[in-house]
């Protein structure tokens, strides 16, 4: 009996709640790894070495600390929680070393000439530009884009309202997401194989390099509107058929309209993306000095194209005019993300 | 009014406009036109690169050049160096991918997670010949203290040391390619798997929590065990992209012949898609033929790679639609 006294009184002694670290220790211990890391860049220490340290100092001080307060369970959901966090940031170093490096690269060597002359000189002192691979890029992607768009769409359309569960539907569904990963260069061999074999050997032309491209926007065009068509409600089109309008009429006056907004978005993704592949174009469109303004004849410089051949080169005005490329393609890329967040918002299905 | 009446009077029965008529017979014949043109499309890249690409497995030895004398000895080398730097990105990227997941779908509040996610789809954006550019230009020359530093420390270790022999003194090694293109697969890795983590039940986790367990905790028994095909094909589609990547490869490495251990050595073999884009200038139609053979071969490969990866994700969803 007294011994179940004494149980009771050393249960009253353990408290009925985890000892927990207070809430501003990941703060804390934070700030004193910051400042660790601070004093070691002040010594002389690389700024890349001396935040590795202060970030593990931090992965090793707080599950310390939470250990003798916590126990071991706390302490390994403490590291976790920081080793999670890292690999943001780890990642996020990367990207703004890259974006940085374009920028003050880059922008100093925009300027009009840059962007209003090409590579072709026809007196010795004429300054170069991109002007001849900014026309290449924005034809072969408008090219590739005129391909796709029509074939996406309209396959996305077979695989949401025509196809719907049967068996060739699903295979073509499975195949476009399997395409999703071809390689570009083997999409640039596929469109050099094609048209070397229709055409001859030496043949080289924009439109070559439109449909090497166009192999891999399609995929991302079907993807994008197929999950634009199947957020359409049913609702919608039966009311529409018992209106008694025909199936395709029902699609293209309806279903479209209704997923227009991120139809739009996903296409103008997908040209962001092919708009920046350089493999297939260099096998098929070739490069060349000059301005080139017609598709289907000779050979076009893209920007891509134009800054791996630079890098070839590798001397200082060439790395220099790669850099400024470099930029110009950037900035394209994010004008077009922007725009497809736009576009999404101006077409999407009114509400209320 | 009047157009409409006669409108209707020409179709005495107007239901039948809607089950068949002519308009709608060539929209689904159009619609379907376009599904078969990507089949088409899929089986043309077979058949044009094997059409173009046949006579390259077998042509006389000295096409295959100063290193080799078949198509084997030719390509294997490649195969070599393609998938080493494959696997170089997938080490580095793999854990970084599946934490920023964590972060996306678990760790950040709301507000926070969006950007984070928008920033790895920054990743995504930029063009592979940027990274290129960066990795030829900057990259590399930031990493050669920890070529040198690689190699000095682990240098004359028994196994790893085969690893970290004499380091690439412009620090453009099969290790500075991987670290690049671990940054090019991080996006389409981190989409995946942020994916099927979100949609671990909501219920299991909670229920995991109210047992007491640390959210660290939850997250290995609720999380991990529910997406574990998720996080497999997220993993072999990253190994996909990683495989077949062109520009980042054919910018950096500077290319050799030397096969060993070695990743931070001066002269490794390329891949196969940047030993396509290197030699393909030459025009030479007996090289070109082998260099689309090759590129059959890296086809087949990613084609194998993709494919299995989409079926185990394709299983697991009708696994979890059940």
């Amino acid at each position: 009996m007294t011994a179940t006294v004494e149980e009771i009184q050393e249960r009253a002694h353990t408290p009925l709640v985890m000892p927990r670290l207070p809430r501003v220790a990941p703060a804390i211990v934070g700030g004193i790894a910051l400042a660790l890391a601070l004093l070691l860049v002040v010594l002389g220490m690389g700024v890349v070495g001396s935040a590795v340290v202060g970030v593990i100092a931090y992965l090793v001080a707080l599950p310390l600390w939470s250990l003798f307060i916590e126990g071991r369970r706390g302490a390994t959901d403490r590291m976790m929680t920081g080793l999670i966090w890292a690999t943001f940031f780890v990642a996020v170093v990367p990207l703004v070393s890259l974006l940085w490096r374009v920028v003050s690269k880059g922008a100093g060597r925009i300027d009009g000439t840059f962007l209003s002359y090409s590579f072709f000189k026809t007196q010795i002192d004429q300054p170069v530009g991109i002007y001849h691979a900014i026309i290449g890029t924005l034809l072969i992607t408008l090219g590739a884009a005129v391909i796709s768009v029509p074939v996406g769409v309209m396959a996305a359309i077979y695989l949401v309202e025509y196809g719907k569960k049967n068996k060739l539907a699903k295979a073509i569904t499975f195949l476009v997401d399997v395409m999703t990963g071809i390689p570009s260069i083997v999409a640039g061999l596929f469109a050099f194989a094609l048209f070397t074999l229709l055409f001859g050997p030496a043949y080289v032309s924009g439109i070559g390099g439109s449909v090497a491209l166009s192999l891999l926007m399609i995929p991302i065009v079907v993807r994008a509107t197929e999950e634009m068509l199947m957020l359409v409600p049913d609702d919608l089109r039966e009311a529409s058929y018992a209106l008694g309008t025909p199936k395709w009429k029902t699609i293209v006056r309806i279903v479209l309209p209704t997923a227009l907004g991120g139809i739009l978005t996903g296409i103008t993704l997908a040209i962001s993306r092919v708009i920046g592949e350089t493999a297939p174009l260099l096998l098929i469109a070739s490069a060349t000095d000059r301005t080139n303004m017609n598709l289907f004849d000779g050979a076009m410089t893209t920007l891509p194209v134009l800054i791996y051949g630079q890098n070839v080169r590798g001397d200082a005005p060439a790395e220099a005019i790669a850099w400024g490329a470099a930029f110009i393609l950037i900035i394209i890329v994010v004008v077009l993300n922007l725009l497809a967040r736009i576009v999404g918002k101006i077409f999407a299905p009114k509400k209320g | 009014m009047t157009a409409r009446t006669a409108d209707i009077e020409d179709q005495p029965a107007a239901w039948a406009s809607v089950r068949g008529g002519i308009g709608d017979r060539i929209f689904s014949g159009a619609a379907l036109a376009a599904g078969l043109t990507i089949l088409a499309a899929l089986a043309g890249v077979f058949i044009f690169l094997l059409a173009k690409g046949a006579t390259g497995f077998s042509k006389p030895a000295e096409v295959y050049g100063p290193h080799a004398e078949s198509f084997l000895g030719y390509v294997f080398p490649l195969l070599v160096g393609t998938f080493t730097v494959s696997i170089i990105a997938l080490v580095i990227a793999v854990p970084l991918a599946f934490g920023i997941a964590l972060v996306i779908s678990h760790y950040a509040p709301k507000w926070l997670s969006t950007p984070v996610a928008f920033v790895i789809d920054l990743l995504a954006a930029v063009p592979s010949v940027v990274y290129g550019l960066w990795g030829a230009f900057y990259l590399a020359k930031k990493l050669v203290p920890m070529h040198e530093w690689l190699h000095d420390t682990f240098g004359s270790w028994p196994v790893l040391g085969a690893l970290f022999g004499e380091p690439n003194a412009a620090g453009k090694s099969w290790l500075t390619v991987g670290i690049v293109l671990a940054i090019m697969i991080l996006p389409i890795i981190t989409a995946i798997t942020r994916e099927v983590f979100s949609r671990t039940p909501r219920l299991n986790e909670e229920a995991a929590l109210a047992l007491g367990a640390t959210r660290w905790e939850m997250i290995r028994m609720t999380v991990f065990p529910y997406s574990r095909s998720g996080m497999v094909s997220a993993v072999m589609l990253g190994l996909g992209r990683a495989l077949g990547e062109t520009m980042a490869v054919a910018m950096v490495l500077s290319v050799g012949f030397g096969l060993s251990w070695n990743i931070i050595a001066t002269s490794s073999p390329t891949s196969i898609a940047a030993n396509i884009a290197l030699k393909y200038a030459e025009r030479s139609a007996d090289l070109l033929s082998v260099l689309v053979a090759t590129g059959l071969v890296l086809f087949l490969l990613t084609f194998l790679v993709n494919f299995t990866a989409r079926w185990i994700i394709g299983r697991s969803e009708r696994r979890m639609a059940r």
